[in-house]
């Protein structure tokens, strides 16, 4: 333990008491079914999967594995709702429908918060302040988008598509399925969506929230399932639109698999985010940025600063200052609100982290942890920082997704911007200066599509998302992002 | 019976047009352009997959300097580009109707060719205003959201309309500062070269627009492959070729822009939807405080 007054030391003397969330008021299921038609009904060759605790590896619950008929009777039962009730409907009362759901998310939260901790690792503070709030303000924002959509788009005719297909991965459960269904439901569609195989709880419990708010049967189906199911429903030929948020790797086979289809499509992929810091940042603010950038949901994030760019001169300083509070990061059960890294999602994820932890030092770079203890079970990743790395290493141009950060410095301006922009990915990126008009230099010419300066990580459902170059295709949130759902006519 | 004293007319040798240069194919191969009764109009340069690389690389370079620039120059430089076209209107009047136009729509085209650029030499410093917002976000920061021009982009220019087709495609992309590479209409390619003499005597700064000829079944896989190309227009009808596209654009996520069905000739053919097409939404936070 540190004796060195200059140190942030928080646990030296003072020890965090466990501070758990109370899970009492939760209730799981032994087994889930497939929402469709408005109704739970078992899945046509009766095959269930495990969901589990990543944090204890125990089993939660056991959810329906689609199959391409589960995934044909959900589009029809979409397609039904659609032609039936849901286009037909007066747009402002469609828009009812979606602040029912905002309302009933926030009744809900705690609940929800819980569940979502349980099912993906992360902690209960990120769920309860972050994911869920945020979940039930997308339903809010686009519910009062519904009868307004004919303002957003000058000099246009806006029209719904059809069936959306929708398939989100699993940093994000909750808030993934309201960023696909919110939009799409505002601008008239209806969906298909189907969670993550290793966090489908939170959107099997937004499935009972929609038969709560009474939506008509089959304007919402989530189905539960591994890659075929997702397949299934991007390769379904009544399906009008695809919404898939998850790796580049993933998106360049729908992108193919959907060619010639004339089916719309937004991809939100992967990201190496460099988040630059220059000699005259507020160096303690941007230690914080660092932090928040690449530890943030344990890494799990896709537009995370998975890359720090630090100027020279204050590379010394920012290196000893974030080791130091990486020392204070708590590592550990989810459930409790001290908790600032929770677990890594899945054995398979941790498996791939781990890889990538040796191929970093392979390649030559300095790998650092830091010392805190980790549960016995569940999954789990110290914070790791990589120093001496080269542009050329792969742990600075692939995505990890986990706590890993890939830290390189550079001199001037133009070397900063040179080795940020210097990667097939552009979803975002973080800028750190007190100057007003290097903040838009950098902005203006980091190809990325969501930039920080001197802040990162933060999202809003009026705040438009997405990607530059392999980072995906579209924009979700915002005004932005009504036209994936939407035909325009002159 | 031509006299002594009669003049021998000058032919114009068809060239491509990359970096702002004008040189032949550096594959050497040519093609006979040929007009209806089959007599050789013109010798067109069948450009090369290493004529596309080449051009790929010079619109890269020209990137920065072109979406930098202010939306007034590059408005003023296509209003530019309109001036030189209507200069040379009796050329291209000419050339479209070597090619098989009647006189008549020969004029019609090079006309409505002309209003069309003026048209988006206007849009140049309005789009970002109408496609622009601030974001209303709950928490202390500002929050605003721009276009920003997509990249490199590769044009397949339609192949029926030579002209009018051509430039309603070109000028959506530039507008919004991206550089292009564009393919000629195969069957009607000498337009396009002399456009791009247009292009160069109105200083648009080389690279910004590169033009090629040659044969579509060679170079469309090129076009919708090459990594360091962000967004690929096409107007191809044929179903097989647009999946073909599809596929290979996947390889590195190219925006995928499909013009197929499109009457060049008409005014709603003309809007700022086609320049956000190839335009990115950025976002920039940053907090609120002291």
């Amino acid at each position: 333990m540190s004796t060195d007054p200059s140190k942030l030391a928080f646990n030296a003397g003072w020890q965090y008491a466990p501070a758990p969330e109370s899970t009492d008021h939760v209730t799981i299921d032994e087994q889930y079914d497939l929402f469709i038609g408005g109704e739970f009904s078992p899945p046509g060759e009766g095959r269930y999967f495990e969901t589990i605790n990543p944090a204890t590896e125990e089993r939660l619950s056991s959810v329906a594995l689609a199959g391409e008929a589960d995934v044909d009777r959900a589009v029809k039962a979409a397609r039904k709702a659609y032609a039936g009730p849901w286009s037909k409907m007066k747009a402002a009362e469609r828009g009812k429908y979606i602040f029912r759901i905002a309302r009933i998310l926030q009744e809900r939260a705690r609940e929800f918060s819980v569940v979502e901790s349980l099912d993906g690792g992360k902690p209960i503070r990120e769920s309860r302040d972050i994911d869920i709030p945020l979940a039930a303000a997308h339903f809010f924002y686009y519910a009062g988008w519904a009868d307004k959509l004919e303002y957003a788009f000058p000099g246009r005719r806006p029209h719904s598509l059809g069936v959306a297909g929708q398939v989100i991965p699993w940093n994000f459960p909750l808030l993934m399925a309201a960023w696909k269904i919110a939009p799409a439901l505002a601008c008239g569609n209806t969906v298909v969506l189907k969670p993550a195989e290793t966090t489908p709880l939170t959107a099997l419990k937004l499935a009972e929230v929609i038969q709560e708010a009474d939506l008509p049967p089959g304007v919402v189906n989530i189905i539960t399932g591994a890659g075929d199911t997702g397949a299934a429903i991007v390769n379904h030929p009544d399906v009008d639109k695809i919404a898939f948020t998850g790796s580049t790797e993933v998106g360049r086979i729908i992108q193919r698999s959907l060619a010639g289809t004339g089916k719309k499509y937004t991809l939100e992929l992967g990201g190496k985010a460099a988040n630059i810091i220059f000699a005259d940042a507020a160096i303690d603010q941007a230690v914080e940025g660092i932090v928040n950038g690449i530890f943030f949901n344990q890494g799990h994030v896709c537009c995370a600063g998975s890359r720090l760019l630090v100027q020279e001169s204050v590379a010394d300083e920012v290196i000893t200052k974030l080791k130091d509070r990486m020392e204070t990061l708590i590592v550990g059960d989810p459930l409790d609100k001290n908790t600032d890294i929770g677990a890594i999602n899945s054995a398979e994820q941790l498996d791939t982290i781990r890889s990538y932890l040796s191929i970093g030092r392979e390649e030559g770079a300095e790998m650092y942890q830091s010392s805190c203890e980790v549960p016995d079970t569940g999954y789990w990743c110290r914070p790791t920082i990589f120093t001496g790395v080269s542009q050329s290493n792969r742990i600075v141009q692939e995505e990890i997704f986990g706590p890993v950060l890939a830290i390189q410095t550079f001199r001037t301006l133009e070397e900063g911007l040179t080795k940020a922009n210097n990667t097939p990915y552009g979803l975002s990126g973080g800028v750190w200066t007190d100057k007003g008009a290097k903040i838009f230099k950098m902005t203006q010419n980091i190809r990325a599509g969501v930039i920080w300066a001197n802040t990162f990580n933060k999202f809003d459902p009026t705040s438009p998302f997405g990607g530059y170059k392999e980072s995906g295709v579209g924009r979700e949130g915002g005004l932005h992002g009504l036209d994936a759902y939407l035909r325009l006519e002159s | 019976m031509a006299g002594s004293t009669s003049r021998v007319p000058v032919e114009k040798t068809y060239k491509i047009y990359i970096d702002g240069k004008f040189p032949r194919t550096e594959s050497g191969r040519f093609f006979p352009l040929e007009d209806s009764d089959g007599e050789v109009i013109a010798n067109i340069c069948r450009g090369s997959r290493k004529d596309f690389r080449n051009s790929v690389v010079a619109a890269r370079k020209a990137f920065p300097g072109w979406s930098s620039a202010s939306a007034y120059l590059r408005g003023q430089i296509i209003y530019r580009i309109a001036e030189m076209l209507e200069g040379r209107r009796e050329q291209f009047i000419a050339e479209l109707h070597l090619q098989g136009l009647s006189k008549r729509r020969a004029k019609k085209e090079v006309d409505a060719t002309i209003d069309r650029l003026i048209y988006y030499a206007g849009w140049s410093d309005k789009y970002q205003q109408v496609f622009s917002a601030v974001n209303p976000v709950s928490s202390s920061h500002f929050n605003f959201s721009v276009m920003e021009a997509t990249g490199v982009v590769s044009v397949l220019a339609p192949n029926e309309s030579s002209l009018l087709g051509l430039v309603s495609n070109i000028v959506p992309a530039i507008v919004g500062g991206n550089t292009c590479v564009v393919l000629a209409s195969e069957e009607m390619p000498l337009c396009a070269v002399s456009f791009a003499e247009v292009l160069h005597a109105a200083d648009v700064p080389g690279g910004v627009v590169n033009i090629l000829t040659g044969y579509r079944e060679e170079l469309t896989g090129q076009f919708a492959s090459h990594m360091d190309v962000n967004a690929i227009i096409y107007c191809d009808s044929d179903t097989d070729v647009a999946k073909e596209i599809e596929i290979s654009a996947a390889d590195n996520i190219k925006r995928v822009v499909n013009r197929t069905n499109t009457d060049w000739a008409q005014e709603k053919s003309q809007n700022p939807y086609l320049i956000k097409e190839t335009q990115e939404t950025k976002t920039t936070w940053h907090p609120i405080g002291s």
